[in-house]
């Protein structure tokens, strides 16, 4: 078995207050693959960002890793040292931001911005940068005079289509993608998403891609995490979870159709609310929500259990 | 019409207030304010002077229309009449010596409060919770929190008077020939130091501050958390993506805080017999020279207003959506 290129082994979030330690994220695990594209869904707060951030270690204090390791490409990430850390972020793993519309620097031209993405890492030539600049924003629709425009002078999926191709300037093998459509309207939407299965298919790099829309993510990605309340309920192919979801939550969530507009997914087919981080349910945190519920589910919570190979769910039903 | 020119129309309409509030002032004194005002120059002046006096100050018997025409004239020619306590110099020739005085003080102790307290401010930002955030910030609100005045005093008498490190008094030694000359720049440069060093202290702390807040603001920005994501220099981050974007705030709260320098530099020069034009202005109260009190008046004021244009310029240059901006405000 080949390793994987990501490996999130029992990571473990913790917001660090005044009131004591908040844990947003708890024991999670999954692995991506090369070329794979897997889906991280969840309602809003369930630590979507919080993972994504991890990874790369931009967590902000109080926020901080409290547990758990981060493998990427043999390599230890939570182990390497600032500099080494600050040589992984773009170079092998790049992001794209939740809003697309605060996630470029407004006082600063769009290509100066890809400039800095590809010049980051290693000395480059002006000559060479700016004709570079003007090949990725080729990449991804963008006419290259538009190098010279302010953010503000961009429409919302233009700007996108910016952070796209600043996460594409140095073709790492993987590209951490929050929600990048959530700010835009469908249409745009649309488009945006074509183009990044476009580019993933020609360049073969593995995406960790959240969203809260789940039919899109049944459509675009081979691999589906499903987090609750910083736990992952759920992780298994796509397909598999289209077809034969074993958790009650990834259930719901598959029987409900999200508003494509709202800021986060809204579920109309569960009734309640997730838990507040501070006060988590003891067992399993779906518990007080689900219409199944054992005795086992409030007293203990469920291990990540085998269904089939690659499918895995935490939850004490049989 | 764009930023730039809705600002101007302010500025002109607030330096014409400014200019008509001067002539109206006069005029609003009880009794007959002619001779309520020129009275105190019987004596002291020829006839001839004082008919001068009037004459460039705006007062005839003409109608008061016509009155305040000419003066509008005269403010326009830059002709603000003749001081009564510096006879026979005029207020244009009395004050702009002043202003040299206070213009290089104000504006080198300002530039250094600003970027000092800035760079300061953009450093604890970046550093939060780290020993220099512990330590700076408390510290300079403390010192700034103290009067001025009373500031100025403490560092006349710790450094001028027990230490001896610097001069107390005057623009420049006595003995010293004003000119193009190392022995008289020196001179220049030593007798700021005090009182420049009252205003650096005074106001580098609420500087600090403030950068330190609009930054603490903008690293939480999702545009900062991506140019980290680059792999990016962590200094390149803190300049061009963080400070420079907590600087447009700031830029804005400089120009408001600039009146409030600019009367704090006044009270310093008043300390340190400084001959700008804080130290015109307690002479001319002193000795009623409402010609020199006025022409102060409209110099500050159109001094403010212009270091404000500036400020607005600057922030234009430093935001790009500025400069373009059609929509009302
Ligand atoms: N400063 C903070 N102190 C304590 N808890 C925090 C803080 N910031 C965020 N959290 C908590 O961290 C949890 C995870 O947040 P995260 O942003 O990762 O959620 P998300 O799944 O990305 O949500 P969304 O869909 O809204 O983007 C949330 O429950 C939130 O309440
Ligand atoms: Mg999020």
């Amino acid at each position: 078995m080949t390793e994987p290129l990501l490996r999130v082994e029992e990571l473990s979030v913790e917001y660090l207050t005044a009131t004591g330690p908040v844990r947003v994220l708890d024991g999670v695990s999954f692995v991506v693959g090369r070329g794979e594209v897997f889906g991280l869904a969840g309602e809003s707060g369930s630590g979507k960002t919080t993972v994504a951030l991890a990874i790369l270690r931009l967590l902000k204090a109080p926020a901080a890793i409290t547990g758990g390791r981060v493998w990427f490409d043999g390599q230890e990430l939570t182990a390497l040292g600032d500099p080494a850390m600050r040589g992984v972020r773009g170079r092998r793993i790049s992001l794209v931001t939740q809003s697309a519309l605060d996630a470029l620097n407004p006082v600063m031209p769009v290509g100066a911005q890809l400039g800095d993405a590809i010049s980051a890492h290693h000395r480059v030539r002006a000559r060479d940068r700016d004709a570079r600049v003007a090949e990725l924003l080729a990449g991804v629709g963008i006419d290259p005079g538009r190098a010279r425009s302010y953010p503000h002078e961009l429409s919302g999926g233009m700007r996108q289509r910016v952070v796209i191709a600043m996460a594409l300037a140095q073709r790492p093998p993987l590209i951490l993608m929050d929600e990048p459509t959530t700010a835009l309207d469908v249409i745009v939407q649309r488009e945006l998403l074509t183009e990044i299965a476009r580019l993933q298919a020609e360049l073969g790099f593995s995406i960790l891609f959240i969203t809260h829309d789940l039919a899109l993510m049944l459509e675009l990605c081979t691999h589906i995490g499903v987090l609750y309340a910083g736990r992952l309920a759920e992780v298994a192919p796509a397909q598999v979870i289209g077809a034969r979801a074993r958790h009650p939550y990834t259930q719901g969530l598959l029987g409900c159709f999200p508003d494509p507009r709202a800021p986060s997914l809204r579920l109309a087919g569960i009734p309640g609310a997730p838990p507040d981080p501070r006060h988590p349910p003891a067992g399993c945190r779906f518990h007080p929500r689900c219409d199944r519920r054992l005795p086992a589910c409030s007293a203990e919570p469920p291990a990540p259990r085998v269904i089939a190979p690659g499918h895995e769910a935490s939850c004490w039903l049989p | 019409m764009s930023y730039l020119l809705r600002r101007l129309a302010l500025y002109a309409v607030a330096a014409w207030a400014s200019i008509t509030l001067a002539f109206v002032l006069p005029r609003l004194m009880p009794g007959d304010p002619q001779t309520a005002m020129f009275a105190r120059f019987e004596g002291k002046m020829s006839p001839e002077g004082i008919a001068a006096l009037r004459d460039t100050f705006g007062f005839s018997d003409a109608p008061l229309a016509a009155q305040y025409l000419t003066y509008l004239g005269n403010v326009a020619t830059g002709d603000l009449g003749v001081s009564a306590s510096h006879f026979p110099a005029r207020v244009g020739d009395v004050i702009g010596a002043g202003l040299v005085w206070t213009l290089w003080l104000t504006g080198v102790a300002v530039v250094l409060a600003y970027a000092i307290g800035t760079a300061l401010g953009v450093l604890v930002a970046w550093q939060r919770g780290g020993w220099l955030d512990a330590i700076a910030p408390p510290l300079l609100a403390l010192v700034g929190a103290f009067p001025f005045f009373w500031l100025a005093m403490l560092l006349l008498l710790l450094f001028g008077f027990t230490l001896g490190w610097a001069p107390v008094r005057h623009a420049h030694a006595a003995g010293v020939e004003p000119g193009w000359t190392l022995a008289f720049a020196w001179s220049v440069v030593t007798h700021a130091a005090l009182p420049a060093l009252t205003i650096v202290v005074a106001t580098v702390g609420s500087w600090l501050l403030d950068m330190r807040n609009t930054m603490i603001g903008v690293l939480g920005e999702d545009y900062v958390t991506l140019a980290h994501a680059k792999g990016l220099a962590p200094r390149r981050v803190m300049l061009r993506y963080a400070a420079r974007n907590a600087l447009l705030p700031n830029i804005t709260s400089f120009g408001m805080a600039l009146g409030f320098v600019l009367s704090g530099s006044l009270l310093t020069e008043m300390v340190f017999s400084y001959p700008g034009l804080g130290y015109l202005l307690i002479g001319a109260v002193r000795s009623l020279d409402y010609p020199l009190i006025q022409g102060l008046f409209l110099t500050i004021t159109l001094a403010v207003l212009g270091a404000n244009l500036l400020v607005d310029l600057v922030y234009v240059w430093l935001d790009p959506r500025a400069r373009v901006r059609t929509e009302a405000p």
